[in-house]
């Protein structure tokens, strides 16, 4: 399935001519894992009041959640060619108001992790039993205001919300650790009051133990700090920043498809 | 005499009561408490009352998570720290997903006084009527400002409501209906029309009785609702006197006076004055000397008429 998704990924963003495969291609096994193994969902009813949440913060990774959203059946993956093209409803970044399970308009990073906490002290106050689980680049974790949601999130004891951060440690500029510094990272999520786990974020078997971990988590909320590759699965994409925001010509195209090939 | 009352206070009791006939009802601040007089509802219902600390992007963040859910959220700051502080926030997690989060914003304009600069919000509405789908208000008395706050409490969609920090005469009775999108005439009149907003709805009434002392007739329309603008009375005002000054304490750039130019111009142009800040920062004072200082006193509302009328005659 990994394979497929990535698969979505290139064809969608070499078809769209624009997009961003780096970061999309890094968070495949997490956003996988949660819609296959983890999240309780039902794509013909993607406005059922109990289901978990997936908040995309990241929004220009917004190929990887339509690939996904697309293989669960919340619509045609014929549609996934419709990229970024006028009246699709699959817009550039991530639009709860175009797309059927896309819980949050992101695309301004650094909004996500206090969309969630609303989120999750509505869960709360309502009694629901829904998780919320959100997706944050390393890069994004630039902004002010992840850690002011981070600090409220601690300070609201919110254990119904899991933060993962796609740790690729790269951005726009190259680097995380040229453009600003973020270690000590795991340490700063603790220190902000977070309970931490770190995994490799393309091991299944390390991503499903971790959400499993996370439930038994009580009175704070879980960072789950995901080592990945940006660019994962196509030799000439992996840690090259150029494929942050770049799509792939039709050569590269056909070269990264045969290189994710069953 | 009714004695003046707080919007402040008004907004601070109302929330109390909606929090009691809806339990979806829930209130962010961002440690203004007891200034925003979210504190009542507070006392009432702390378990739906979140204090963000001094973070006011992540306030309307988490408002927004909290509407998509159900909620309906009610987040208080001083106007100038929202939508200003926070605006792509509100752009991009309430604005563009039309989300039923309403922000109602105390401290407004000039009259916030002394505090100075840093705290006179002159720029909030424009911000706020820039956003499609808002709804945005502004106030002339505590009576209106509870109605405003039971209407955004009832009607889906965004809200900015703007408050300031005085206390303001009581411009209407206990039986007043707020409408939203409608002007209220305030006044009848023939020659001229003043539309004010907020604070500013006050002084012209002032203006207008002292002008009718001197035999000139004016109309005075309350334009509480900024967006959407009631662009009917607006054209009426036009065909009927003639002559149009707008009166509001925020900047002439985007504010009541542009929103009043642009239905002009497109239906029917006739002279216009504005009342407001003109392009420039201000500084502290009391509110009397500010408002004396940077021109938007009855007197120079009664200036602007008199000027509008003779370009009347003269057109
Ligand atoms: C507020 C904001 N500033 C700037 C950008 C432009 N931008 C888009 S992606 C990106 C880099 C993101 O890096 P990271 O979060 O690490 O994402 P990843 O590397 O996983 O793709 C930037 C700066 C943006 N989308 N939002």
């Amino acid at each position: 399935m990994a394979r497929r998704i990535r698969r979505h990924i290139i064809s969608m963003t070499g078809r769209a001519g624009s997009g961003h495969p780096g970061g999309s291609l890094s968070a495949v096994e997490i956003v996988s894992t949660l819609y296959f193994r983890v999240l309780k969902h039902d794509p013909q009813h993607p406005d059922w009041p109990e289901r978990d949440r997936f908040v995309l913060s990241k929004g220009h990774s917004a190929p990887l959640l339509y690939a996904v959203l697309a293989e669960c059946g919340y619509f045609p993956i014929d549609e996934l060619a419709s990229l970024r093209q006028i009246n699709s409803r699959l817009q550039g970044h991530a639009d709860r108001t175009c797309t059927a399970g896309v819980e949050m308009s992101s695309g301004a990073l650094g909004q996500g992790l206090s969309f969630s906490i609303g989120i999750a002290l509505a869960g709360r106050l309502d009694e629901q039993p829904y998780r919320v689980y959100t997706l944050l680049g390393d890069g994004e974790c630039d902004e002010g205001q992840v850690w002011e949601a981070a600090m409220a999130a601690a300070h609201f004891k919110l254990d119904n919300l899991v933060a993962i951060v796609d740790r690729n440690g790269q951005q726009i500029g190259g680097w995380t650790c040229d453009v600003m510094e973020l270690e000590p990272f795991t340490d700063k999520w603790q220190a902000f009051g977070w309970h931490t786990i770190e995994v490799d974020g393309h091991d299944f078997t390390q991503l499903i133990d971790a959400f499993e971990k996370v439930k038994t988590i009580k009175g704070q909320p879980t960072a789950i700090i995901a080592h990945t590759v940006k660019g994962k699965g196509v030799s000439f994409m992996e840690n090259n920043p150029d494929f942050h925001g770049k799509a792939p010509d039709a050569e590269q195209v056909e070269l990264a498809l045969k290189e994710l090939a069953d | 005499m009714t004695p003046d009352a707080s919007q402040r206070e008004a907004y601070g009791q109302t929330l109390v009561e909606l929090g009691k006939e809806n339990r979806d009802i829930v209130v962010l601040d961002a440690d203004l408490r007891p200034s925003t007089m979210t504190s009542f509802f507070a006392k009432e219902f702390p378990e739906r009352t979140f204090d963000c600390g001094i973070a006011e992007q992540n306030m309307v963040s988490i408002a927004a998570g909290l509407a998509a859910s159900g909620k309906i959220p009610f987040a208080s700051t001083f106007a100038v720290f929202a939508p200003g502080r926070c605006f792509d926030q509100i752009r991009m997690s309430i604005a563009q997903p039309h989300l039923n989060v309403k922000l109602v914003t105390t401290h407004s304009g000039l009259t916030v006084g002394e505090d100075g600069t840093s705290h006179q919000s002159l720029e909030d509405l424009a911000l706020a009527c820039s956003l499609p789908g808002f709804t945005v208000i502004a106030p002339a008395d505590a009576i209106e400002a509870t109605q405003a706050v039971r209407t955004a409490a009832a009607t889906n969609g965004p809200f900015y409501i703007r408050l300031c920090r005085p206390k303001l005469p009581v411009l209407h009775d206990e039986n007043y209906r707020f409408e939203l999108g409608k002007a209220e005439v305030m006044r009848q009149g023939t020659q001229a029309t003043i539309m004010a907003i907020g604070t500013r709805v006050v002084a012209a009434l002032e203006a207008a009785e002292n002008l009718g002392r001197d035999g000139i007739d004016c109309r005075v329309l309350n334009m509480s609702t900024l967006k959407p603008i009631d662009e009917a009375a607006i054209i009426k005002a036009a065909n009927d006197t003639g002559a149009i000054v707008t009166a509001e304490e925020h900047m002439e750039h985007g504010g009541l006076g542009s929103i009043v130019a642009r239905v002009l111009a497109r239906n029917r142009p006739v002279p216009l004055e504005f009342v407001a800040i003109k392009d420039t920062y201000a500084e502290s004072g009391s509110p009397a000397d500010l408002l004396k200082k940077y021109g938007l006193t009855a007197g120079d509302i009664e200036r602007a008429v008199r000027s509008v009328i003779s370009r009347k005659k003269a057109g």
